[in-house]
């Protein structure tokens, strides 16, 4: 079986493969603002001494749309996200713009997410947006991974663009983050591959005419050049699955926020790069 | 009209008389090329961006041919005199027969 | 060396083979036929064109593309690999401030990406790039 395995792995990840390179030395800066797109591993990561933005792993051209706030197309869904938030949306006749009069207010928040609330639930960007929307403004939660969502997650995201990472993973977080943890190791689907498979022992290789990242999540949600949108860190998650060929956890689901949470750990000490450009 | 397709341009707000500046414009738009097939297998029809102009206090800087080829959301990048203060205007028209427009004015620094 | 009827009908039927062939058009494609209707045949020159385009795209949805030909009127684009090769026509009115344009275009595989330039003299520029498209590793 563990041959099997092997040679479905090497198989994959060989196809290119002998020319791996690793992940390039630009430097990213937005707007003239410089953005560090790697740090030191945090103590918690075993087999990984360096983590690296997914910045650093794409073409000069695609890492050049993101150092300009006009060449990066995801900017005009911030736009979009910015009209959603000022529109008022439900029986209570408030828009988000009505308590979150300065969008520069949520400054730091996306650096922390996820995190346990007072409640003891792993809450996540969208869990904030869509308690706030069914609860205060009495309006429909938004589609968790919809456009309307990734749009303002977006808006959110940004005000912490340059910002470390730093989500807590100790005190309540730790089970879900222990959980997360198992679901990033575990072997999944037809193709048997885990996260780490990939992102954590084959990084800065090829996989066909793929650079592979470590899966670094800071971008996020991400203008990607394949379906030229923005992308929430679900549906990637679901993508991803589907591409080993295993069912995927549901959006939103606890299995994901558990994944999210852990993923995010794996970057701290990254820059925040919301909305980033990638593949 | 085609959901959701929101212009947006870069255009600096001050130029000296007789400056060559560098525009930049986006229309967030599908631009359905007309190749891709739905669950069914029926061909969904071409629906895109077919011309993208920009005058300035009427006169042609640019006019764009667009054909399928062109990617989700139109992205152009180009350059423009600035004779005098006045108007840059920005005209997107789609297959659907919308027109979308946005104006953007600079001043002579 | 006499010429037999039999020498005479091979050099004649090679000869007339010869320029029946070199009167046939090169094997026609779209892109070539967009190209003839932009310059009705006429020679095109490869100087005072610069067409930039990556030698690989990261993704052949998004791939973004360059072109200048300074003194032009209008500057067209194509994709020869495309199922159909017209991409966009750049015009250029009074008050543009160069005869450059700049865009992001889809390559449906790798392909040449050509650039026609209509002079304001009348005459034409060519420019062409090959522009590799892969498939991504993970499927998607």
């Amino acid at each position: 079986m563990k041959l099997q395995n092997a040679i479905a792995a090497a198989a994959i990840l060989s196809f290119a493969g002998t020319m791996g390179f690793a992940q390039t030395d630009s430097e990213l800066t937005v707007e003239g603002q410089f953005i560090s797109t790697e740090a030191d591993a945090p103590a918690h990561m075993e087999n990984v001494s360096t983590v690296y933005s997914g910045w650093r792993f794409r073409s000069e051209d695609t890492q050049a749309m993101q150092m300009d706030d006009f060449d990066n197309s995801g900017f005009v869904f911030v736009d979009d996200g910015l009209a959603l938030m000022a529109s008022v949306d439900g029986s209570e006749g408030r828009s988000c713009a009505s308590c979150h009069e300065d969008v520069e207010d949520f400054a730091g928040l996306k650096a922390q997410l996820p995190r346990v609330n007072d409640s003891g639930e792993l809450e996540t960007m969208e869990d904030l947006v869509n308690t706030c929307r069914t609860e205060r403004m009495g309006a429909e939660p938004w589609k968790y991974n919809g456009s309307q969502m990734a749009a303002v997650t977006a808006v959110i995201g940004l005000q912490s663009r340059g910002m470390p990472v730093d989500v807590a993973i100790d005190g309540a977080a730790e089970s879900f983050w222990e959980r997360g943890k198992d679901l990033y190791y575990a072997r999944v689907g037809q193709l048997d591959l885990s996260c780490a498979n990939c992102h954590e022992d084959n990084y800065g290789t090829m996989i066909r005419a793929d650079h592979l990242s470590q899966g670094q999540i800071n971008g996020f949600p991400t203008y990607r050049l394949k379906n030229a949108k923005l992308n929430t860190v679900h549906s990637r998650f679901s993508g991803c699955m589907k591409n080993v060929r295993a069912e995927p956890y549901a959006i939103g689901s606890d299995e994901f926020k558990a994944l999210e949470l852990y993923l995010a750990s794996r970057g701290t000490g990254l820059s925040v790069e919301t909305p980033s450009i990638r593949n | 009209m085609a959901e959701n397709v929101r212009p947006r341009v870069r255009v600096p707000k001050t130029a000296a008389a007789g400056e060559v500046i560098t525009i930049k414009s986006l229309i967030s738009h599908k631009m359905e090329s007309g190749q891709r097939k739905d669950g069914d297998g029926n061909v969904i029809p071409r629906s895109i961006i077919n011309r993208f102009v920009c005058a300035f206090n009427g006169v042609v800087v640019i006019d764009v041919t667009l054909e399928a080829a062109v990617s989700t959301n139109p992205f152009f990048e180009f350059e423009a005199v600035v004779p005098e203060a006045g108007d840059f205007t920005f005209t997107w028209y789609d297959d659907d027969g919308s027109v979308y427009e946005e104006t953007k004015s600079v001043a002579i620094a | 060396m006499a010429f037999t009827r039999r020498k005479m009908l091979i050099l004649g039927s090679a000869s007339f083979a010869t320029a029946a062939l070199a009167g046939l058009p090169a094997f026609a494609s779209l892109t070539d036929d967009a190209i003839m209707a932009i310059t009705g045949g006429a020679e095109t020159s490869d100087a005072g064109i610069t067409l930039t385009a990556p030698e690989i795209a990261e993704n052949g949805n998004t791939v973004p593309v360059e072109v200048s030909a300074p003194g032009a009127t209008s500057i067209a684009l194509f994709a020869s690999g495309n199922p159909t090769p017209s991409v966009a026509t750049f015009n250029f009115g009074p008050l543009a401030g160069s005869q450059t344009g700049a865009t992001r275009i889809r390559l449906a595989k790798t392909q040449d990406v050509v650039a026609i330039a209509t002079m304001a003299d009348g005459s034409f520029l060519r420019a062409s790039v090959t522009v590799k498209v892969t498939i991504g590793g993970c499927g998607g």
